[in-house]
């Protein structure tokens, strides 16, 4: 009871083998595109890793890379072997090899497929790695000075300008931060201290933001300061102004932008696993009907080829079996202290009749 | 006197026919990256429409069409080519060749010409970008007029893109109102100070938009009061250089234009060595093909050349045929005034008896 047998004439055998020779070189290439799609998906990441915090985030472009290599690989393999499959003589070269081959292949593309979604279920890593990585940088704004964190002003005003968004959700976040460094607050004015005192930290918070969240679409210059206070500024009501300043938060902009990337990447690693599904079915069926065509002996009859030779649950069953007595071959039975012959039925032929002979009378 | 002759043996003929065929199809994909030179070059300077005063139209369409022509001119010429290995096939394409390596040749020029476009471009420019960005900083107040409404965001984007700031530089914002007056309140006396200190009635401060702001700076930006020292805490405007964008708007769209266009120009000049030498094997095909059908055994060798006499002697030949092309075109009432007389008698030389008159 073989799982979806289809027969297969000389001619169709041929053209199989060359099918699967051409699908193999294009499965190369798709093995290249994984690689470049992890390597961009690298590139993206490393490219904002001042706003993310600390994640497994790199574990998603270092599966494709790898698959993608792997990918080459197997394929350039099997469209060697697909190649020498339509000459009898030279598929028993390959005889051996096939099924192990098989057996990593069908391994390979569930790896595709734990790629594919591994990158759909990225959010949850990535909002929090996002949450985290901005508020340090909003934090760290003001510190140009210090060593390590001095570019930190620079990315966050590229990014905002960039992205068009302004603090970690909105751009209140920047009323809680202080993002003016103690450097440029002249402490002699009465202003000054008060604003240091009234605040517990004894931190320089203002209705401010830096100049990266102004909106280009806005009719008017730029308020930056004093935002919440309309009398500050002419004609301006900072409840219906919208266009001032931008309303986007950060996280919520970066996420939109790796989750689409993200989701492009999957939806492309997917469609290559379904493709290597197929290329790997076709390898199966012509592995298996070149096979059965030795056993018939004669390489011009047709042949049937299948998936498995009997159904899944036997398969199953007997595979099961295999690694059971794979198990048992290293244990010792201790009872029997070793004795091979013990328990074992007699097995003895006693001529034609089978007849057990009599026993010898003792001497008494 | 042939310039520059070759002697083809049959084989070389048919290896030239081949290698010019591959050629040629070559040169059209070549043809169709002119044309996408072009067409990118038009939608940069598209792009930029609002801030330059002429647009300048030339260069891309001359590219564009060099390139249509090219693809069309080389997809003949392979299809001769391909033709040129049988001679019979040849016979179909023999009158049309030497019009063909004409147009071809003068098509070259026109693609040398297009490279040095692409050189020449920059004077043209760099008046176009002074008035343009000069009428859109004048014009960047006026958000609440149809047709300028968006100059305001393209100048911003532009100055946060190229990381510029004004025309030659930041101070070009001091000598312009673009605060506009909607957003003034004039019930303040300093306003009205100011506005009144101004001849022409406008509100200048020395102040620059927000997007003049320079990213690498260490502080916060200060774009308003930026002479002021006082006005700041540590701060002396005269030594901050990363608080604003030094570089101006006009000098950076130069640059960025420049670099496009010498790009460019260095593809064509190229794509330009390649059609003449392109060009050269198939005259030299046209030569060799001609003067086997001359010799009338086509497996035999012949000679190919450029041209057939010295260059002089081509040129005085060819000017002799325009000049006759011209006299051609004369209109000469009476066809037969002063044209020496042809009769028998003229040659005897003997005047004829004059008839007597009767009286």
């Amino acid at each position: 009871m073989a799982v979806l047998p289809i027969k297969f004439t000389k001619t169709k055998r041929d053209k199989l083998a060359q099918v699967l020779w051409v699908l193999n070189w294009i499965s190369v290439v798709t093995g290249i595109i994984l690689f470049s799609l992890g390597i961009f998906l690298k590139v993206e990441i490393n490219k904002r890793q001042d706003l993310m915090a600390e994640s497994q985030l790199q574990s998603v472009p270092n599966m494709l890379i790898a698959v993608g290599l792997i990918a080459c690989v197997i394929n350039f393999l099997g469209g060697k072997i697909c190649y020498d499959c339509v000459d009898t003589n030279k598929f028993l070269r390959w005889k051996l090899v096939m099924l192990p081959y098989i057996i990593c292949t069908f391994f390979f593309t569930l790896s595709v497929l734990v790629g594919a979604l591994m990158c759909y279920s990225m959010h949850g890593q990535l909002e929090e790695a996002l949450t985290l990585g901005l508020r340090d940088a909003m934090r760290y704004y003001k510190d140009t000075d210090t060593p390590g964190r001095c570019f930190l002003k620079r990315t966050v005003d590229q990014l905002q300008i960039q992205f068009q968004c302004c603090g970690n959700e909105g751009y209140r976040d920047w009323f809680q931060i202080q993002w003016v460094s103690n450097r440029y607050l002249d402490m002699s004015q009465r202003e000054v201290v008060d604003r240091l005192r009234s605040n517990v930290e004894g931190k320089y918070l203002m209705d401010g933001v830096p100049f990266s969240c102004c909106n280009v679409n806005s009719p008017r210059p730029c308020i930056q300061y004093q935002i919440t206070n309309n009398s500050a500024h002419f004609n301006y009501d900072f409840h219906t102004e919208e266009l001032n300043l931008w309303m986007k938060g950060c996280r919520q902009a970066l996420r939109d932008y790796y989750t689409n990337i993200m989701h492009s990447v999957g939806l492309t690693v997917l469609i290559i696993w379904l493709f290597e599904l197929s290329v790997l079915t076709g390898v199966r069926y012509l592995q298996t009907s070149l096979e059965n065509v030795l056993r018939q002996g004669d390489p011009e009859c047709e042949s049937d080829g299948w998936l498995l030779e009997n159904s899944f649950v036997e398969t199953a069953r007997s595979n099961f079996n295999i690694i059971k007595h794979l198990g048992k071959f290293n244990q010792i039975n201790i009872s029997s202290n070793g004795d091979p012959n013990i328990d074992k039925p007699p097995t003895a032929h006693y001529g034609p009749d089978n007849v057990p002979p009599k026993p010898l009378p003792m001497a008494s | 006197m042939a310039v520059l002759k070759v002697t083809f043996t049959k084989t070389n003929r048919d290896k030239l026919a081949q290698v010019l065929w591959v050629l040629n199809w070559v040169s059209v994909v070549t043809g169709v990256t002119l044309f996408s030179l072009g067409l990118f070059l038009k939608v940069e300077i598209v792009k930029r429409r609002e801030l330059m005063s002429k647009e300048i139209v030339s260069v891309p369409n001359m590219l564009i069409c060099v390139g249509l022509t090219a693809c069309a001119i080389n997809f003949l010429g392979g299809k001769i080519c391909y033709d040129c290995v049988d001679t019979t096939k040849f016979l179909r394409w023999k009158l049309l060749m030497l019009p063909y390596i004409i147009c071809t040749f003068f098509f070259t020029f026109c693609i040398l010409v297009g490279a040095l476009m692409c050189y020449s471009m920059r004077n043209d420019l760099e008046e176009s970008l002074f008035l343009g960005l000069r009428d859109a900083m004048r014009y960047y107040k006026d958000t609440d007029m149809p047709g300028r409404c968006y100059i305001k965001r393209t100048m911003d984007m532009l100055q946060m893109q190229f990381q510029c700031c004004g025309n030659g530089g930041y101070r070009d914002w001091f000598h312009i109102q673009w605060i506009s007056n909607r957003y003034l309140d004039m019930t303040d006396s300093e306003v009205v100070e100011r506005l009144r200190s101004n001849v022409e009635g406008k509100y200048l401060i020395d102040g620059v938009p927000f997007s003049c702001c320079g990213l690498h700076s260490l502080r916060p930006c200060i774009q308003h009061q930026i002479t002021n020292n006082s006005a700041h805490y540590n701060y002396d405007y005269r030594k901050e250089e990363l608080n604003l964008n030094r570089r101006g708007c006009r000098q950076a769209l130069l640059e960025h234009y420049t670099q496009i266009m010498q790009s460019i120009g260095l593809i064509v000049l190229i794509i330009w060595l390649f059609e003449v030498s392109v060009l050269t094997g198939v005259r030299y095909l046209q030569t060799a093909m001609e003067n086997v059908l001359r010799l009338g055994d086509p497996d035999s060798e012949s000679d190919g050349w450029l041209l057939e006499n010295s260059i002089a002697d081509t040129a005085r030949y060819n000017f002799n045929i325009i000049k006759n092309l011209g006299k051609c075109y004369q209109v000469d009432d009476d066809p037969n005034i002063d044209v020496p007389s042809s009769s028998l008698q003229a040659q005897e030389n003997v005047p004829v008896k004059q008839i007597p008159v009767a009286r």
